[in-house]
């Protein structure tokens, strides 16, 4: 079962009074449960993608179901709303709240989730969620305070704090060294396995999209292999 | 609506951690609304204080005053020509029934000489009894003049407070005798207290005297002596002949009883200053001018076509004149505050701004989690509100302070006004929301995607 289908995805920016076409008719598919990485050559149109993905912006042209609802057409507050139910944000530079806690930074979704948990059951699922991500004893800390890997762990556990069925990083381990980059990945995929979450992650490194179920290779704005999930056997269509 | 209270922590937030820029940026609503109060209070106690002044002048008291006189287009200002009676004085209470109390009043300007000390009090006044009621004044110690004084020319006199003070100190001044421009009265009693009037005069500052006894003793002899200060260089005082004043030919030729024998016709006019007139109820005033002014122009035979000879005029109008001098200072002094207010809320708005522009990272992050521009409009506006409330809350205790240190020190009065402070409120709200919005708005309209790539 698809939680994303794109179908014909065109994205133009105009730039100097010249159309820029960055996703010419991009095509795919992502089912529950995948571990996908993106890859492709530097410009070729990932991030736009995944800007497109997550519903932080619209494309210009073409569909995309997100969870088998309609997403393309939806104004920036419904846009929002389906930011806040259905996916996580893990970005590369981290983006947490300076001068924040650790547990505040995770507990900031929550401010604007449309069925709000209360003051402690959020309070209860952050803390969960930090100690998953193994921050347990770092939970008072400062951004400024932690480790790169570990501002990145927090970034996970804010992301997974509203549930989301999507995951979605670009080029989370792009700030760290290689030894980190290894246990974020490691922690992705014990969440894909352990708890089922679909992750889509943007990399430049070979190594990490081999460990990926499935890898979507792009260039100049065209998905060249990888586009769609295999069909699964006794699946109906 | 669920989304209100974590937005307006998330708001609070935020404050919390710029305190002192917080605090800065809403120095200008506290002190906008800190002037506001203060000037409320101020112009409030100042209002009052007028209007009780005025009161103690006289409540429902009609002033006549002789008219002016003008000589080919030349006028020479109110009470210039001498117009009224003291018959004009008695026809007032006969025909005017709202008149409770009616007074002749003889003003002179001269020196009060008691054993070895003098003094010019700023009112000597001859008149009658009635004087008391019109003016609402009663006597302390001793008593009024007797009917029989009130129209004769006995040498007595009721005195002020500060007169008593000045010439005899702390000895009671009862049966004593002043000299005024030599003409020995008998203080016969002593009048209440009662303090500076609006425009700061001493009103205790006061002899009171039959009127003919001041027309004709005193005044006719202030002719003489106007300059008192040439006159005492002169040693003019000193000299038994003008102690007592009949030896002097005076320009008001006195009837003697044979005179008055042989022409039974009304003496020449004797004229008075001025005539007070009570009127029981203020809702008379306007009528009773009008009778009065008819009666007036009848007994002075003035043609219709004819101006009045004299002016009325009501302490009403007075003390309007300076309730409204009261309220338009402190209005501009609204006004000024008002201004304060929206340069504070301009403040504001540039703080807003900045902030907007600094925490773009952060505003796009919470977008990308699923704020909808509505909670960063909201979260915004509560900041700027709250700031502004805040600094209200801090103006106003700083109003009421300002207030106090004038009451205190100055000794201004103050009133306390609680509208003021529910208008502060209203304005400091108002404030937040008008010069909050834009930046909110700008802040709501971000672009999630250029918002997290803002560096
Ligand atoms: N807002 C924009 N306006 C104009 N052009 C844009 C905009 N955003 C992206 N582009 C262009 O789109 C193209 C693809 O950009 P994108 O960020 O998606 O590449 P990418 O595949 O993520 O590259 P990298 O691997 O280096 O991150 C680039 O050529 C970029 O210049
Ligand atoms: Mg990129």
């Amino acid at each position: 079962m698809e939680l994303i289908t794109v179908k014909d995805v065109w994205k133009t920016y105009r730039v100097g009074g010249e159309d820029l076409h960055v996703l010419k008719g991009v095509s795919m598919n992502v089912r529950r449960g995948e571990l996908v990485a993106l890859t492709g050559s530097s410009g070729g149109g990932k991030s736009t993608l995944m800007n497109t993905l997550g519903c932080l912006d619209r494309p210009t042209s073409g569909n995309y179901w997100l969870d088998n609802v309609d997403v393309s057409g939806l104004d920036p507050s419904a846009r929002a709303v389906t930011r806040g139910r259905k996916i996580g944000f893990v970005f590369q530079n981290f983006s947490l709240l300076a001068r924040t806690s650790a547990l505040d930074n995770v507990l900031m979704p929550l401010t604007y989730a449309t069925q709000r948990p209360t003051p402690a059951d959020g309070r209860k699922r952050a803390v969960a969620l930090l100690e998953r991500v193994g921050l347990a004893n770092r939970m008072d800390h400062y951004p400024s305070q932690l480790s790169g890997g570990q501002q990145q762990r927090v970034a996970i556990a804010r992301a997974l704090v509203n549930n989301p069925a999507l995951l979605l990083a670009d080029e989370p381990t792009g700030n760290l060294d290689s030894k980190t980059s290894v246990e974020i990945l490691d922690m992705f995929k014990r969440l894909n396995a352990e708890e089922g979450l679909t992750v889509l992650l943007v990399t430049h490194d070979p190594a990490v999209a081999a460990t990926a179920h499935r890898v979507i290779f792009m260039k100049d704005g065209l998905i060249e292999s990888g586009a769609f999930a295999p069909e699964l056997a006794g699946e109906s269509t | 609506m669920t989304l209100f209270p974590p937005t307006f922590a998330v708001a609070l937030h935020a404050l919390r951690r710029n305190l002192v820029r917080s605090a800065l940026t809403t120095l200008g609503i506290v002190i906008g609304v800190g002037a506001v109060i203060a000037m409320v209070e101020i112009g409030q106690g100042s209002k009052r204080a007028v209007a009780e002044s005025i009161q103690s002048l006289g409540a429902n008291n009609l002033l006549v005053m002789p008219g002016q006189a003008s000589s080919g287009g030349v006028s020479f200002g109110g009470g210039s020509t001498p117009t009224l009676t003291p018959g004009d004085a008695d026809a007032i209470v006969r025909e005017v029934s709202s008149a409770v109390a009616v007074a002749p009043v003889v003003r002179a300007r001269t020196q009060v000489i008691a054993g070895g000390k003098n003094w010019v009090p700023l009112y000597i006044y001859g008149t009658t009894s009635d004087f008391l009621s019109v003016r609402d004044w009663a006597v302390a110690d001793g008593r009024a003049f007797a009917p029989a004084e009130n129209n004769g020319m006995a040498n007595v006199c009721l005195v002020g407070r500060t007169i008593a003070r000045q010439l005899f100190g702390s000895a009671s001044p009862l049966d004593q005798t002043l000299r005024v421009n030599n003409t020995p009265l008998r203080v016969i009693g002593v009048l209440v207290a009662k303090g500076a009037n609006t425009f700061g005069a001493d009103q205790d500052d006061i002899v009171l005297a039959p009127w003919q006894t001041i027309k004709f003793k005193v005044s006719g002899q202030s002719a003489q002596t106007a300059n008192q200060s040439v006159a005492a260089a002169a040693g003019a005082t000193g000299n038994s002949s003008t102690r007592f004043p009949s030896q002097q030919p005076s320009p008001y030729p006195l009837q003697t009883a044979t005179e008055a024998a042989d022409f039974p016709a009304p003496p020449l006019p004797t004229f008075v200053d001025q005539i007070l007139v009570r009127i029981g109820d203020e809702a008379d005033i306007p009528g009773a001018t009008r009778q009065i002014s008819v009666l007036l122009r009848e007994r002075h035979r003035t043609r219709s076509n004819q101006p009045d000879d004299f002016n009325i005029r009501d302490t009403a109008e007075l003390s309007s004149a300076a309730v409204a001098t009261a309220q338009l200072m402190s209005g501009l002094l609204l006004a000024v505050s008002l201004i304060s207010l929206v340069v504070g809320g301009v403040g504001i708005m540039n703080i807003m701004l900045v902030s907007v522009t600094e925490r773009t990272k952060e505003i796009g992050l919470r977008m990308a989690v699923g704020a909808r521009p509505k909670d960063i409009l909201w979260q915004f506006l509560v900041e700027a509100i709250v700031l502004c409330l805040a600094g209200g809350a801090v103006g106003i205790l700083c109003g009421w302070g300002g207030a106090w240190a004038v009451r205190t020190f100055l000794h201004w009065r103050t009133e306390p006004s609680i509208p003021a402070v529910i208008a502060a409120v209203g304005v400091s709200a108002f404030v937040g929301v008008a010069f909050g919005f834009y930046p909110a708005w700008k802040a709501s309209r971000l672009d999630p995607i250029d918002a997290l790539r803002y560096e």
